[in-house]
């Protein structure tokens, strides 16, 4: 195949892909509120922004969420690895093949199963119900990325540093710790993704009062989206081209993050 | 690293919680749910609401549309990554970030911006105005619900695709082509063959949320076309009728199961 027609074909799934992503941008400076129509240029939806405080809200709720949910589901994954890695090939089977049933069973069907248990124990549904799905959900995102890294892990060096007179703790930290780094954070990574994009599981599991963006978006999508969320997803949008530049111009970094963007499915 | 049993065991006993307490046991309550009426007691009648005409029709539609969006999603990205992973090879170029950044946006606000683009006013018609043609109607279709599942399921079929197709190495497509390969045989004894792991995730990753999903469709069907994913979901949050909503789940779990079956076995051999 040409050249050309090689370009042009990646073009046009480029175009594609960021039509919409165009969409929004555009729509966060258009002085109409009303999807379609443009008005005139403004940079009104951005100062309302920082005045929106349910937008500010839901926003930090989305942060928060997600970064306490992959911390949580790294840390069972480490442990679980870990344990894992000692266990006959069959032992391990297992756990992997769990891991597999929680991350393609469909969305309406974990979250209506967690929001039914949830009722089962009587929890109240708000902050905590929606974090503790979004830790259930990310266990094994985390655990597929780090298990292979451990797996190749080197044992003998974790060996060698206690026969030097290194504590346990401190041979973890400073020989097995490195060594699983690479599985650990593209782990972490698809896990904040994950939590950060949910809508659908958040969506049963949580409780009136308390939104994430994606809620608060489908709230808003049957009374009509208010324009600060145009502005804020393009600051988002922004801030996530720039770390992608500042880590391109990085090469041996970019190389990393290509590794864990590989990791993420 | 660990050596007695009794840490071992220490270790895996978070995961065990997890897995018995938030998998396995949400998947028997829905089962439960299932099987029962809502005055109690043993029914099978959740199930056989199948035979209904409406619940059948929205079954197979759903089935239809995820079976046209997963096998579109793998002919649009199976080129696409063969020229990505090409490029990689001879340049080192990681144009593939490129293609997974949508990604990370929201796919609620991206499919809304579908809406803008596709609706009878929206920028498709205002185009086919400004040119003197006649409007489209594109909005509330399944060919509009398809093309949402593609927008938000494509990079799940691209990542698994480019991580095999970029792996293949150079030298194996030159042995080939050393030993009198054509690029269309190369390609179709050699090159394919080593993707079908990818193909199969793929497939996976993209089949079981377009059959699910209830989001795209209410958006993009404009709530005229109803999937079972909607059905599901208006009777845990409209209607209240939980027994009937987990009978109908349990169609799903039989196409999920599947999957993850056909997964399996893929794994396996490799």
């Amino acid at each position: 195949m040409k050249e050309v027609w090689k370009k042009l074909y990646a073009l046009f799934v480029l175009v594609f892909l960021y039509a919409p992503i165009a969409v929004l941008i555009a729509q966060s400076f258009n002085a109409s509120r009303y999807r379609g129509h443009w008005t005139g240029f403004t940079l009104h939806w951005y100062s309302a922004l920082f005045e929106n405080e349910e937008i500010l809200e839901a926003f930090g709720n989305t942060m928060l969420i997600a970064f306490i949910s992959s911390v949580a589901a790294t840390l069972i994954a480490i442990v679980t690895c870990l344990a894992a890695a000692a266990m006959k090939k069959r032992g391990r089977l297992i756990v992997t093949g769990t891991a597999n049933i929680s991350m393609l069973n469909a969305d309406i069907v974990t979250g209506i199963s967690l929001m039914m248990l949830f009722l089962a124990f009587g929890l109240r549904f708000g902050f905590g119900t929606v974090l503790l799905s979004h830790i259930i959900f990310n266990v094994p995102y985390a655990l597929l990325n780090i298990l292979p890294g451990v797996m190749a892990m080197d044992k003998a060096s974790y060996e060698s540093a206690l026969d030097l007179g290194a504590t346990p703790f401190r041979a973890f930290m400073h020989v097995t710790v490195p060594e699983i780094l690479p599985g650990v954070i593209s782990g972490f990574l698809m896990a904040f993704t994950m939590s950060a994009d949910d809508f659908i599981i958040t969506h049963f599991t949580k409780g009136p009062g308390v939104d994430t963006l994606p809620t608060k978006i489908y709230a808003e999508l049957k009374i009509g989206i208010k324009p600060e969320m145009y502005a804020l997803t393009t600051l988002m949008t922004g801030a996530l081209v720039l770390l992608m530049i500042l880590l391109q111009i990085n090469r041996k970094h970019s190389r990393n993050l290509a590794q864990s963007v590989e990791a993420i499915y | 690293m660990i050596k007695t049993r009794r840490v071992r065991n220490l270790f895996m006993a978070p995961f065990a919680v997890w897995s018995i307490l938030f998998i396995i046991v949400p998947l028997l309550l829905i089962a439960g749910y299932a099987f029962t009426a809502e005055e109690g007691g043993f029914t099978l009648a959740n199930l056989a609401i199948m035979g209904r005409w409406e619940y059948r029709k929205a079954l197979w539609l759903s089935v239809a549309l995820a079976l046209a969006s997963t096998v579109l999603c793998l002919l649009i990205a199976y080129p696409l990554c063969l020229i990505l992973a090409q490029w990689k090879l001879k340049k080192g170029s990681e144009l593939i970030l490129l293609f997974v950044l949508p990604l990370w946006m929201n796919s609620l606000l991206s499919t809304m911006a579908w809406q803008t683009i596709l609706e009878r006013n929206g920028l498709i018609n205002q185009l086919m105005r400004l040119l003197g043609l006649p409007d489209l109607h594109l909005i509330n279709t399944p060919f509009a619900i398809v093309l949402g599942m593609i927008y938000n399921f494509l990079p799940y079929m691209i990542l698994p695709l480019y991580t095999v197709l970029s792996a293949i190495s150079v030298h194996l497509r030159e042995a080939a082509q050393d030993l009198g390969a054509g690029p269309w045989h190369t390609f179709l004894h050699v090159i394919l063959p080593l993707s079908v792991p990818g193909i199969i995730s793929g497939i996976t990753l993209v089949f079981i949320p377009s059959l699910t999903t209830f989001v795209i469709s209410a958006m993009l069907g404009g709530g005229k076309i109803l999937l079972i994913g909607n059905i599901i979901e208006q009777e845990f949050t409209a209607t209240y009728n939980w027994h009937l909503g987990s009978g109908l789940s349990m169609f799903l779990m039989i196409f999920i199961i599947f999957n993850m079956i056909l997964s399996a076995v893929f794994e396996r051999n490799e």
